[in-house]
């Protein structure tokens, strides 16, 4: 008989091993998976996981993608953390990314065609405004009516959706764009354009912000008496009260932080990567980014490596679905799988698992 | 013995890195009332949970009637005649007494019915309930009827009751007592946990002592003393606190008019609370759980706040400020629940210091927290308070009851309050660690603190305090000097029998 | 605008079938809170049975055998939220938005051969007599079997909590499992069979949106339909008949909204089609500013027998 026993505290080595069993078990599956689509399954996971990086052919290209890809992931990741490390669930990062897109590609478009080199910086702010605006709507509501963040978050997000589907027709349609749905490309408009900084490595100010993200976060979750609050809230709301820890200012806190940082995402993916705000730029990078905030255990540190592994598995499925003709969702349900099979292996962190009767001590 | 109900043989159980029971063995006899005494972590309840069937021994058998008795779950004991009355966790608050008697039985009769025989049953044992009453709004006295009347609808040959009367006054632990009596005498024998010596001796034919897992001695409590059981239930003798000088100062906390309302469905409103407490005095605030002790602590730590002018403590009025303000001038309360509540299972120790420590114990400075400083204020506690622990870095919620409560009350006492507010101070420690903690609560009071110690222990109050008063719904009963107080006056300041009455012996 | 193209029976007959898939995803949910557990895995459970319902019911040619196909694939997907929850013990808000991942990449994946495709739909049940009532007959008793199985599903609920002694146990188990547990009851299977019976729910509405509503499959459909369910559970203050009450009024929305657009209302339609979401979120802020009530005591709290 197998029985599961608490851990008096949860295991240190198996937080850090569990990542890589699910990413282990995701990978044998996943491979079964592509099995059963009558793909060679090998061939399928090194195409995934090592092409990318390594292909003498396609390497030069996509490994740039990684950053692109990675940072938004990272970004809204890190701000999702600090939420579910205290127990609040933004789950609607996608609509503050939006939100956050739009407000600050707004903002570039009101100057255009002018240039300044405040404008940028200015389209940054407002596109964390924007997140952060977006995600006070269930801050308030839960603070004031007490009501679910989980729900009100992400019943925001298809309004966001909605709201960008009219702004891509209307408000910040291309005036030159031949009644095309879509506003002007920022590529086009240099002064508000999140360009490479350092050119052929995809780095642009999006991934210094998620580099800048996860060390302040990491600051602040291990230093300072805020990032205790949140921890010690998470843990056990009681105490934190008790404590004198004001709920209400970890909700505000953390749902802001969260969304500010989605929408700063959001913003800097429409300027840059994107380059113009569409019906559907966004591609599920709110809820993708779920994902890495839990394979990275919460932690800034394992959020970046897990964003760059997830950034990785996006890029190597657009490279099988052209070279293997695998389909596009199956990554997506890849990815899926990963959080499962991650939130499956906890069980190792937190209990001991025992086979057959205890021993008399 | 002929007239054996039910026997055990060599019962083990292990726990990893502790053996709860080690080859326990003892009779109970048809008709019986036998007390099972023992410290917490005696391995009493694992003993119960064996005969009722919620755990499995690793060794050893029972029989029931001569024949062999293996209960594989609590359905196959109740169905051979052995029921329970649970200390914890048995009742569903949103649920009815009705719906809550026919969970516990396996063939319960109609909705109708089922009421009809639960007031009768009710009365005639003196335990009156409504069927209807849905539980979460019931007394903990009338929530252990719920439990025992759920019992005395089925057949039963064995009642195991697991601390029956720490919910209770003292005057219904007498009309609990005639009912428990009348059982017996028709029949139905009785397995009485407790840790209450007079108690036993007053109710119990047979005792069996447990100690550390083991049996020490069955013995006759009617003709050993308090005494001898206590030394035989604790192994060693613990010398009671060193009496102290009455010197109290000024007025250190006034609380006038307190009322507030119940915080949720089944909480208790405050009513009209007032009291003082000077400088050097231990104030005992006595009561059956769930009549506003909760509420109270919460009321005066701070997590929630209280009308205007409520709360004044150093003539200051700290009714409107939170838990930070509230220590910062010098007010500490520690509540009752350890886990989650004063501390936070999965932190560690250092981090739970930080808890309440952070402003007083300069352990925070510019809102970045200094964890050396943290750590070696984790030490001091752990190291002044005795408690046991591998490192300040283990979780709070891998130290036993006992330990961790020594190193919340040792958190609180060592930032030197001028009022600290206890809850419940040594519930579920065993004797060692509660003489430890009552003696730095009276050391804190000799050094001029003023002290609120909240309890349902009234041994334990009557041993501490200088002035007790007790809750009851809601409302604090006249305080009065602890000296020339007897058992009559404090069971009627607790409330008295809430309703209750004596079993009509047929 | 012109408001008179809107059929007064019509819209009433369509706000039937609009709240159809609703009704039974959160009548399925509410079983699964009212044991304790908090399954926010409603949209890709859905999502997972309206592709496998539709696909099934192309190949077979049969919409109940799509139907039943649909049930027993969402059902045995939560059955891996189950297993995650109740026996290894993993956190029930992470796992839910888990399973809808996966719901969501497993169904765009099977669903990908079907995009396009036209199905068997269920043929419309004329209910002799009753059918025939002028007006009242073409609004409610003219529609396909599964709006009557979802309404007698309601009132099965209903009587099997309230009457019955699983029903009770069940509901002891999710106000406290370790009473449940002390009295002897298997918290953990029971709430297992309470989760495979909220997928199956889901399932059943998940291909009533392909196989009946929309009738088609295309990616991503449901379309926030599981979130819905799950705040007119807490709408429903956990009852089965306000739960009814919430499906039909939350499908009364979308049903208007539709109309509206249809006949040109002068209301912006991006306005119109966020409605149904900014309608949920304000019943949400209503309910919990009266503060809400009957939730069960357990819901989302793991369960671990310690002993």
């Amino acid at each position: 008989m197998i029985r599961l026993e608490r851990r008096p505290q949860p295991s240190r080595l198996w937080t850090g091993l569990t990542p890589l069993l699910a990413v282990l078990l995701t990978m044998v599956v996943g491979g079964m998976m592509f099995a059963l689509l009558g793909k060679p399954p090998l061939e399928a996971i090194r195409i995934i996981f090592w092409d990318p990086l390594f292909h003498p052919q396609f390497a030069a290209y996509s490994r740039p993608q990684l950053l692109v890809k990675a940072s938004p992931l990272i970004l809204i990741a890190i701000g999702l953390s600090l939420g579910f490390r205290a127990g609040i669930w933004n789950i609607g990062a996608e609509g503050q990314y939006i939100m956050g897109a739009i407000c600050g590609a707004g903002m570039g478009l009101a100057f255009y065609p002018t240039t300044s080199p405040l404008i940028f910086p200015a389209m940054v702010l407002a596109g964390a405004l924007g997140g952060w605006a977006w995600a006070m709507i269930p801050a308030v509501l839960k603070v004031r009516f007490g009501t679910n963040e989980i729900l009100v978050s992400l019943m925001l997000v298809y309004v966001a959706e909605a709201l960008l589907a009219s702004v891509s027709q209307k408000l910040l349609r291309n005036p030159e764009g031949m009644g095309f749905p879509g506003s002007r490309n920022f590529q086009q408009y240099p002064a508000a354009a999140n360009t490479e900084i350092i050119v052929g490595t995809g780095m642009h100010w999006g991934v210094v912000a998620a580099f800048v993200a996860v060390i302040f976060t990491h600051v602040l979750m291990t230093r300072h008496i805020q990032g205790f609050n949140i921890r010690l809230t998470g843990e056990a709301p009681r105490a934190a009260r008790f404590s004198g820890v004001s709920p209400a200012r970890i909700i505000i806190l953390c749902l802001g932080f969260g969304g500010a940082l989605a929408g700063a995402a959001g913003l800097f993916e429409v300027s840059g990567p994107a380059g113009q705000i569409t019906i559907d730029f966004n591609s599920g990078y709110g809820f993708t980014a779920i994902i890495v905030a839990f394979l990275g255990r919460l932690h800034p540190v394992g959020i970046l490596l897990a964003g760059l592994l997830m950034a990785l598995t996006y890029i190597g499925g657009e490279l099988a679905q052209l070279m293997l003709g695998l389909p596009g969702a199956s990554i997506q349900l890849f990815q899926g799988m990963l959080l499962f099979f991650l939130l499956a292996t906890d069980v190792f962190t937190n209990f001991r698992i025992r086979v057959g009767t205890t021993k008399v001590a | 013995m002929a007239d054996t109900l039910l026997s055990l043989r060599g019962l083990t159980k292990a726990y990893p890195g502790v053996v709860a029971n080690d080859d326990v063995s003892f009779d109970i006899r048809a008709g019986e009332i036998h007390a099972l005494l023992g410290e917490n972590g005696a391995g009493k309840s694992t003993l119960v949970k064996m005969i009722y069937g919620l755990v499995k021994p690793d060794r050893g058998e029972m029989s029931l009637l001569g024949a062999p008795y293996a209960p594989s779950e609590p359905k196959a004991a109740r169905a051979l005649g052995v029921s329970m009355v649970f200390q914890h966790f048995s009742l569903f608050n949103a649920l009815s007494v009705a719906e809550n008697v026919a969970l516990g039985m396996e063939k319960p009769p109609r909705v109708g019915d089922l009421a009809r025989q639960i007031r009768e049953v009710s009365e005639m044992y003196g335990l009156p309930l409504d069927p209807f009453r849905i539980v979460g709004t019931l007394s903990a006295g009338e929530r252990q009827r719920v439990e025992i009347i759920r019992c005395l609808l089925q057949d039963r040959r064995l009642l195991i009751m697991d601390e029956p009367t720490s919910v209770l006054t003292p005057q219904e632990v007498e009309i609990l007592f005639a009912t428990l009596r009348k059982l017996s005498a028709e029949g139905t024998a009785i397995l009485y946990i407790s840790h209450k010596l007079e108690e036993i001796r007053a109710l119990c034919d047979h005792a069996t002592i447990l100690r550390l897992g083991k049996k020490v001695a069955t013995c006759t409590p009617a003709e050993s003393t308090a005494r001898q059981l206590g030394e035989l239930m604790v192994g060693t003798s613990f010398a009671a606190p060193a009496s102290r000088a009455q010197a109290t100062g000024a007025v250190l906390l006034e609380v006038t008019a307190l009322s507030l309302p119940a915080p949720d469905a089944f909480g208790t409103p405050l009513r009209e609370i007032a009291f003082q407490v000077k400088a050097g005095e231990v104030l005992g605030l006595g009561g059956v759980a769930g009549n506003g002790q909760d509420e109270l602590l919460a009321a005066l730590s701070g997590e929630r706040l209280a009308p205007a002018g409520s709360v004044t403590l150093k003539g200051r009025d700290v009714s409107r400020t939170g838990p930070m303000a509230r220590r910062d001038a010098g007010l500490l309360s520690a509540p009752e629940e350890r886990l989650g509540h004063a501390a936070a299972p999965a932190m560690s120790l250092v981090e739970n210091g930080v808890l309440t420590a952070a402003r007083r114990e300069g352990l925070v400075s510019g809102g970045f927290v200094s964890w050396a400083k943290a750590r070696s204020f984790a030490e001091r506690v752990i190291r002044e308070f005795d408690v046991r622990t591998p490192s300040p870095d283990t979780a709070a919620g891998a130290l036993s009851g006992g330990n961790l409560q020594k190193f919340v009350i040792g958190r609180e006492i060592l930032q030197r309050p001028d009022v600290l507010v206890v809850n419940q101070p040594t519930w579920g420690v065993d004797a060692a660690a509660a003489a430890a903690i009552r003696q730095a609560l009276l050391d804190l009071a000799a050094k001029g603190a003023a002290i609120i110690v909240i309890s349902q222990d009234l041994d334990e109050l009557m041993e501490i305090s200088d002035r007790f008063g007790a809750l009851n719904e809601g409302r604090l009963s006249r305080i009065r000097p602890v000296s020339g107080l007897d058992m009559e006056q404090i069971g009627l300041m607790m409330g008295g029998a809430h309703g209750m009455e004596v079993a009509q012996v047929a | 605008m012109d408001l008179s193209s809107i059929n007064p029976a019509l819209l009433i007959a369509s706000i039937m079938i609009s709240a159809t898939p609703i009704l039974l995803a959160a009548l399925g949910e509410m079983v699964v809170e009212k044991a304790g557990v908090l399954n926010l895995g409603v949209e890709g459970m859905m999502i997972t049975g309206a592709v496998v319902g539709f696909a099934t019911a192309v190949s077979t040619g049969s919409p109940t055998l799509g139907f039943m196909a649909a049930a027993l694939a969402s059902a045995v997907l939560s059955l891996s939220f189950g297993l995650l929850t109740q026996v290894m013990l993993s956190n029930q808000v992470a796992t839910g938005l888990g399973l809808t991942l996966v719901g969501l990449g497993l169904s765009s994946l099977i669903g990908k051969p079907y995009e396009g495709m036209k199905s068997p739909t269920l043929p419309k049940l004329d209910i002799p007599l009753l059918g025939d009532i002028p007006v009242l007959g073409r609004m409610l008793f003219s529609h396909d079997a599964m709006v009557y199985i979802s309404l007698l599903l309601v009132l099965a609920v209903w009587a099997f909590l309230k009457y019955t002694r699983a029903g009770l146990i069940l509901r002891a188990v999710g106000e406290s499992h370790d009473a449940a547990h002390a009295l002897g009851y298997k918290v953990v299977r029971i709430r297992l069979m309470a989760i495979f019976f909220g997928g199956a729910c889901a399932g059943l509405g998940g291909a009533y949106l392909s196989l009946v509503r929309v009738p088609q499959w295309t990616e991503g459909m449901t379309s926030g339909a599981g979130w819905i369910a799950l705040a007119i559970v807490v709408f429903a203050s956990w009852r089965a008949g306000r739960v009814l009450i919430g499906a039909y009024l939350f499908g009364g929305v979308t049903v208007l909204q539709l109309n509206l657009q249809a006949a040109g209302a002068r209301v912006p339609v991006e306005i119109l089609s966020m409605s149904p979401y900014l309608i949920t979120i304000l019943v949400l802020v209503i309910i919990s500013a009266r503060g809400v009530h009957g939730a069960p005591a357990s819901l989302g709290r793991p369960f671990h027998a310690s002993s």
